[in-house]
């Protein structure tokens, strides 16, 4: 059987369970409920404080309407972030690298936003097709194009966090392979791509991050247009 | 020394001969709540021995992964074993 780059795209079953149940379920137990202790455990304390101080930021743009949603973006972060992760780590599967997963979440919570705007301030969302200050005669080619951008937002938020995540992985699984091609042949040149994917893996992992908050904050800029 | 009487059933894995191994499986709960409970007590010791200590270090979380990654291997390994370098030998 050839050897494909993208067969760690593949989620393998075992015993009737595939992997990607198990990736998936996982983030849920690296997670101890706080208890209702005053002082709690270290991993709980860090994730604690990270969480609000997250959920601070990221509801300081929102009036209090999108307070509501505080419990969805921060929950999604987390999930999105602890899968981004773990999927650096050796054979393990990433299921945000699946576009069917990423859509899955990506859809529901646009259109989410898009229908609450429309209910409760229907005016003042179909005012956002429309930038201040434009001319007289670029009204109609402006609503068009704008309502092909707002189109667009679910497809560009899951294909985004794809595309990042798949890439990555293709580049480190194809950077490495090199390495060890080399590492026979040209020694000197193993040691620099080496190099080069260790400076990668760093990226990967600031990638990883960046790409799940990137996700969260998006969904939270369309909300602030909406609610 | 003669062990106490105890029953069965409320001794742990590791204390019972391995003559009686059968019979003490016959006496587990294997419904789904059993298993169910049973997972959640493997939870709880794993917790309450390595993660919620005053002083907890990155060992506790580092094992949990260490296993995640032998799990991961184990599930991919059917299609791992095709790998090759060459196509042809």
């Amino acid at each position: 059987m050839m050897m494909s780059f993208f067969d760690q795209f593949a989620s393998p079953t075992y015993l009737g369970i595939p992997l990607i149940a198990i990736a998936i379920a996982l983030p849920w137990v690296l997670y101890p409920t706080p208890s209702s202790r005053w002082v709690n455990n270290r991993l709980t304390t860090i994730q604690g404080w990270f969480i609000n101080r997250f959920t601070n930021q990221l509801m300081l743009p929102l009036n209090m309407g999108g307070h509501k949603w505080a419990l969805l973006l921060a929950s999604l972060m987390i999930f999105l972030i602890t899968i981004n992760m773990l999927g650096l780590l050796p054979y393990t599967f990433t299921p945000t690298t699946q576009l069917s997963f990423n859509m899955g979440f990506a859809v529901p919570l646009w259109l989410a936003t898009v229908i609450i705007g429309m209910r409760n301030q229907p005016t003042v969302a179909l005012g956002h097709l429309l930038p201040e200050g434009t001319p007289i005669l670029l009204i109609p080619v402006l609503i068009i194009i704008e309502t092909i951008s707002l189109f667009i937002r679910p497809l560009a938020l899951g294909v985004r966090l794809t595309a990042n995540l798949t890439a990555g992985h293709l580049l480190i699984q194809l950077i490495a392979t090199a390495v060890f091609v080399l590492l026979p042949m040209m020694p000197t040149v193993a040691i620099l791509t080496a190099t080069v994917l260790f400076l990668l893996t760093l990226l990967e992992i600031a990638v990883a991050m960046i790409q799940a908050y990137v996700f969260v904050l998006l969904l939270s800029l369309y909300l602030q247009e909406n609610v | 020394m003669a062990d106490k009487p105890v029953a069965l059933a409320q001794k742990r894995l590791m204390d019972i001969k391995l003559g009686q191994l059968p019979s003490w499986l016959g006496t587990r709960d294997f419904t789904p709540n059993g298993l169910l409970g049973s997972v959640r007590g493997g939870y709880e010791r794993y917790f309450n021995k390595y993660i919620n200590v005053k002083k907890g270090g990155i060992g506790g979380v580092a094992m949990f992964l260490a296993g995640y990654v032998a799990l991961s291997y184990l599930w991919e390994y059917d299609h791992i074993k095709h790998d090759r370098w060459r196509k042809y030998h």
